[in-house]
């Protein structure tokens, strides 16, 4: 078999292999079961708590806990605007890179805060080393939020009927302290020994083979791409994130990045599983997430894979596929592999120029993304799934002749109310957000690169990975105007706090309800054919919302194309 | 009563017919979220059709935009039509039950002091208060419900339960109810009335089919939310599709936006969804059931634990003479003439039953002055004495107190077989002459036929039958076992039913049961499920929600059926819709934009004539498919109980599947037609 084709299926494989006895590890630290590393970090998560002022063992409900996760985001989010329109003067800045305006401090901090990391800025020039380690640290948070607000819902689901579900700074602190932190040291160390930068050194210069002096920047690069992965973040350190060659340096490192960066959300599957002790319902959503991941991949693999026909009707052969905006040392395959899992789960970093892939694969992409659940974002991926499992338990529930119910809680109106604005958030956000763009064509086509169909894509694109808390760009898009900026922090803001709210309320509405055992006449969620039934729910939302949309973008230049 | 009438009788018809176009009234519509939205986007039509005719050229022809306008008012039309046709049917059948109640003169009688006999007066039934006392004798019909407080009486209810046979009410007893329009046959009776007028189980119920004061059910609540939700979806689809059309420089006829959203919507559910609501009503009333709420039939079928009495539901009425063991050194033709004697006056079922056993005619034995003992608690037997011969039959301690008491003694093979019966579910009565034990009768429970496999069908729902029997719980046990009921309370007293259901609610279960008598009140009450019988006491139809006429203590499981077949008819009905839309994306997003970007004809994969008439075939595809599933939506669609994911995957087959694969043809084959024409 094609050597390309092994590549992929390798860091699958990997990334799964690792991801289950990792989602039993993340199920014992939220079902503060003893681990290996107790030892360590119970001493270092006490110090936390008692800085901080906090009773880790105060029961709180649903509502407590959404209060606790905004105060902990607006508290940072607060220090990231104040550093990043403040760093010219400030320390570590050896590069002497300037301050950012307000609106595009406006933009990062947001899109920072809430797992996002869409970039109107480029590294090299635009921040300093203080400002990456601020936006690294807020990879951590963002990142640590998810997972101890997936871990709440977990806690949610447990078979008894509950007003409180555990405390959320514990929560957080164990997400970060016993989760990120040990995986982000061993993802870095592999990274810094396998040539990527880890200094605060300001730029190099290295005098070319043609006899010119360049610039090279660096900076603490091994840490930051560690975390930026891990925590399905995605904001590069320069620019050209992960296509970057001192910030993915080779086909190894491509290899560690990508398993880093699926390894949570996979695992987090697998987690809920422990926490609740359903495991078989774990490899129904697996499945399911499988099934619609491996849909969106294998098309784009075989389209990048063929070439792109406009460029063969040239004449010109494309013995290694369709190579445009893709870095050699990667090829097609590894690059079309990694757009649909930077995009499928929210990471959005990417190794190579999500614009320049062939129409139907830049579909595939925002599909991914307009579904945002197939795996999904670090713990966020669980809370939208959530969503489709409880609109699919509806339907089906109806279908078999009663009131619905999901794990032993009766689904009734005032959840299908949140679940139903929940779903409707994410086409609303993208297609408002597109609306906006396109009559606005002062504020909005002179930051096109094309007209036409693709020019739609790249609009599209834009507001998707924005809503979608993706964060990858279509980078024909000249995005640093207040206009972009603003907008698309706006929908970051609504992509990433309301999903996280409706699925909190669901659950927690549930937890509080009485517990109906199970019997025959249960629908069954852990069962394949539900599994079909939520694969169903989440393709026919997907698809209806954005079908149109997508004609007029991907489709409509697939069909152009010469062929 | 009729039971099957038609679905579309012409007289409803036409009544149908009238109310869809009264429906159109906005203020009405306005209560369905998804075809209010179909309304306006027919009145945009309206006015577009109107601007065409004062010469706008942009929008296309003035025959296509109006026959664009007249399927979509004829798709309100449908809609209007299935809820107009599924509340006439249910008004015909309560009417039917109705007509019982015309005027009917009543024998009212007052009181005049405590020596005066009292007066006597004929008023019209309408004139009649609650509290009021009336007498009815042979031959009269009954004017109005009420509870007999004076005498016994043999009734025919055939106009209500359409069973022939009469009934026995008397006063003072669970079967103390009689209803207004029933006739007495034999007797007299004192009867005070209960209600109120118009405040009647029935007189509520008409209403709620009617629809006046029908409120929506949690489930349909839902339902609604996630329609509307869908609705508001598409909303967002379409409106943000012109700054895109226009933004590719596709222009898009007002009439193909308003195609889109109409086709997306999901129109077949939202047209069906009151129609199928009341059906579930009407078909509760066609089983001779009356419910107080709509609620109360969704939740019938949510059940999960159903109390059965054990007599006239799992066993024929009483229990019969199966067997006669005469001890040893009996004749046995000496112990049948015994127990032939000892039964001759005894009136009850089992004692009749003996005689029955023996096929001999007490007549044929001539004793002389017989003295019949009647059964007492405090003997706890019965029997007869003449001559020189005392002989009783009773429960086994019973004689053996009194044999042993005249210094017989027990025989052994009669204590083991009296075990020996107790234990196959059998109750024995042991049988003395002079005090000496001659031999044990088999008294047996009958299991209906068939009762096995319906509480095997209930078991495969996920519905465990409970059986409650005054039995022993060694007789109790076999019985149950026996019948396939999963569990049992023997010996029960009305309080052990309340508890019984209070600790499978405590542990999250619904619980439904069936009773008639006021020591079933508070049991009812407490029931998620609670049905009266017809027959029973006012106390336990109030408690009740949910009233039998034909007093069938099978009806609960019949009833379980229809609340689940009301969910599934609407959860198989939106799947299918939502799964129609896949087709009509495929029909109508090529049609809007083929004309500026030709390239796109590669998506038409239904290879339709033209934009107009892909646009068109949806829209009527869309229209007809309500019409279509009418009668699917008041039949309900049919319960099977092969488990949850079992039934789960066979209605995604047949609505998934089938509301995917469906509209390709049905557009198809309407987009030929309509080329004929365009």
């Amino acid at each position: 078999m094609n050597t390309e084709i092994l590549g992929v299926i390798l860091m699958f494989a990997t990334v799964v292999a690792l991801a289950i006895p990792l989602g039993r590890y993340i199920g014992k630290v939220f079902n503060y079961e003893n681990t290996w590393f107790d030892s360590i970090f119970n001493p270092l998560d006490q110090l936390f708590f008692k800085l901080g002022g906090i009773n880790p063992t105060k029961e709180m409900n649903w509502k407590q806990h959404l209060v606790a996760l905004l105060i902990i985001n607006v508290v940072w989010f607060v220090l990231a605007m104040l550093v990043l329109t403040n760093m010219s003067w400030l320390p570590l800045n050896p590069d002497q890179n300037p301050s950012m305006s307000a609106d595009l401090a406006f933009n990062t901090s947001v899109s920072f805060v809430t797992n996002t990391n869409l970039q109107h800025y480029s590294g090299e020039s635009g921040i300093s080393y203080f400002g990456q380690l601020i936006l690294m640290l807020w990879q951590f948070i963002s990142a640590g939020t998810g997972i101890a607000i997936c871990a709440v819902v977990f806690v949610a689901m447990k078979e008894r009927t509950a007003d409180t579900l555990g405390n959320f700074y514990s929560f957080f602190v164990r997400s970060c302290t016993r989760i990120l932190l040990p995986i982000s040291l061993v993802v870095a160390t592999l990274l810094a020994f396998n040539g990527m930068p880890m200094t605060f050194e300001g730029k190099d210069t290295i005098t070319t083979l043609q006899g010119d002096t360049v610039q090279v920047s660096r900076g603490p690069i091994a840490a930051f791409v560690a975390i930026k992965h891990l925590g399905t973040n995605g904001g590069g350190f320069f620019g050209a994130n992960s296509a970057h060659p001192l910030e993915n340096p080779s086909y190894f490192t491509n290899i560690v990045e990508m398993v880093t960066q699926m390894i949570i959300p996979i695992a987090m599957i697998f987690a809920l599983g422990f926490v609740i002790k359903r495991r078989k319902l774990s490899w129904m959503i697996f499945g399911v997430m499988t099934i619609g991941f491996l849909l969106l991949t294998i098309p784009t693999i075989i389209s990048e894979m063929e070439g792109n026909p406009a460029i063969a009707n040239m004449g010109i052969a494309q013995n290694m596929g369709s190579m445009e905006g893709k870095e050699v040392r990667f090829g097609s395959t590894a690059s079309a592999y990694w757009s649909i899992a930077t995009t499928v789960i929210s990471t959005g970093s990417i190794n190579s120029m999500h614009d320049s892939f062939t129409p139907l694969s830049g579909m595939n992409q925002m599909l991914a993304m307009m579904v945002n659940a197939f795996y999904g974002g670090c713990g966020v991926g669980m809370l939208n799934f959530y969503i489709y499992i409880i609109l699919a338990v509806f339907i089906s529930g109806l279908m078999v002749g009663r009131t619905p119910e999901f794990l032993g809680k009766k689904v009734e109106a005032k959840e299908m109310k949140i679940a139903m604005i929940i779903a409707l958030l994410h086409p609303f956000l993208i297609l408002v957000g597109t609306t906006l763009a396109t009559s606005l064509p002062n504020l909005t086509a002179a930051s096109l690169s094309n007209p036409g169909f693709h020019g739609f894509s790249q609009i599209l694109y834009e507001f998707t990975s924005s809503s979608a808390n993706n964060g990858s760009g279509f980078e024909g898009l000249g995005d640093n105007t207040p206009f972009w900026n603003i907008a698309c922090g706006l929908v970051m803001l609504l992509g990433r706090y309301l999903p996280i709210i409706g699925p909190v309320a669901i659950a927690g509405i549930l937890a509080g309800k009485k517990y109906i055992p199970e019997s025959n006449g249960t629908l069954k969620t852990d069962t394949p054919t539900f599994g079909l039934m939520v694969f169903a729910v989440i393709a026919i939302i997907a698809a209806l919302a954005f079908f149109p949309a997508l004609t007029l973008g991907p489709i409509a230049e697939y069909f152009s194309m010469p062929k | 009563m009729s039971k099957n009438t038609s679905l579309f009788q012409k007289d409803l018809m036409q009544e149908a017919l009238k109310q869809s176009f009264v429906k159109l009234n906005p203020k009405i519509m306005f209560r369905n979220p998804v075809m209010f939205t179909v309304e306006i986007g027919t009145a945009v039509m309206f006015f577009v059709c109107l601007w065409i005719l004062a010469g706008e050229q942009s929008q296309g022809s003035f025959a296509y935009n109006f026959i664009v306008f007249l399927v979509l008012l004829l798709t309100l039309l449908f809609a209007n039509f299935a809820e107009a046709i599924a509340e006439a049917r249910g008004k015909a059948q309560a009417d039917s039950l109705r007509k019982t109640r015309e005027e009917t003169p009543a024998k009212k009688m007052t009181a005049i002091g405590k020596f005066h006999a009292d007066d006597i007066q004929i008023v019209p039934s309408s004139q009649l208060k609650k509290g009021d006392l009336f007498f009815c004798e042979a031959g009269d019909t009954i004017p109005m419900d009420g509870e007999i407080v004076e005498g016994l009486a043999t009734i025919d209810e055939s106009a209500i339960t359409g069973e022939s046979a009469p009934v026995i009410r008397e006063a003072g007893g669970d079967k103390s109810s009689v209803t207004g329009g029933t006739k007495v046959l034999s007797d007299r009776i004192t009867v005070q009335v209960n209600t109120a007028q118009g405040e009647s189980f029935l007189d509520k119920m008409i209403a709620l089919v009617e629809g006046a004061s029908r409120q929506k059910t949690p489930n349909e609540i839902a339902l609604t939310i996630l329609l509307a939700g869908f609705t508001l979806v598409f909303v967002i689809v379409t409106v943000t599709l012109k700054p895109f059309a226009d933004y590719a420089n596709t222009p898009i006829t007002i009439a193909a936006f308003i195609s889109l959203f109409v086709c997306l919507i999901p129109t077949t559910i939202g047209g069906l969804l009151s129609a199928i609501g009341i059906a579930g009503m009407d078909r509760a009333l066609r089983a001779n059931v009356i419910t107080k709420s709509g609620k109360a039939v969704e939740t019938a079928g949510d059940i999960d634990v159903l109390l059965l009495d054990k007599t006239g539901t799992i066993t024929i009425g009483n229990r019969k003479a199966t067997n006669f063991y005469p001890a040893n050194g009996i004749d046995e033709k000496h112990f049948i003439k015994c127990v032939v004697l000892s039964s001759m006056s005894d009136e009850t079922p089992e004692g009749k039953s003996i005689i029955e056993l023996a096929g001999i005619n007490p007549v044929n034995y001539q004793i002389l002055i017989p003295i019949f003992i009647k059964f007492t608690a405090e003997t706890r037997s019965s029997g007869v004495d003449f001559e020189n011969t005392r002989i009783r039959k009773g429960a086994s301690d019973s004689i053996k107190k009194l044999s042993e008491k005249a210094g017989n003694v027990f025989p052994t093979e009669t204590e083991e077989r009296v075990k020996l019966i107790s234990s196959n579910g059998g109750t024995p009565l042991v049988v003395s002459e002079n005090e000496k034990v001659i031999g044990v009768i088999e008294l047996q429970d009958i299991i209906k036929t068939g009762i096995s496999e319906r509480f095997e069908r209930l078991r495969k729902m996920g519905i465990k039958t409970v059986m409650v029997t005054g039995d022993n719980p060694l007789t109790a046990k076999f019985i149950a076992e026996k019948a396939g009921v999963d569990d049992f309370i023997a010996e029960a007293k009305p309080e052990d039913k309340m508890n019984y259901i209070k600790k499978e609610q405590a542990e999250g279960r619904l619980v439904a049961m069936m009773g008639d008598g006021t020591n079933d009140a508070p049991a009812l009450a407490q029931a998620d499920v609670g049905v009266a019988m017809n027959s029973g006491t006012q106390a336990a139809k109030e408690a009740g929600n949910m009233v039998d006429l034909d007093n069938d203590p099978t009806k609960l499981i019949e009833i379980v059926e229809i609340g689940k077949q009301l969910l599934m008819t609407r959860g198989t009905l939106t799947t299918f819709s939502i799964a129609n839309d896949v087709a009509k994306y495929f029909a109508i997003i090529p049609a809007l934009f083929i004309v500026a970007i030709p390239a796109l004809q590669g998506l038409n994969i239904m290879h339709l004539h033209s934009p107009e008439s892909a646009i068109l075939s949806a829209v009527i595809f869309n229209a007809i498919i309500i019409p279509l599933l009418i009668p699917l939506a008041l039949k309900g669609v049919a319960y099977k109980p092969i488990g949850a994911s079992a039934l789960l995957r066979r209605n995604l087959l047949i609505y998934g599947l089938g509301g995917v694969i469906v509209p390709f043809i049905g557009i198809k084959a309407i987009d030929l037609l309509v080329s004929i024409f365009i």
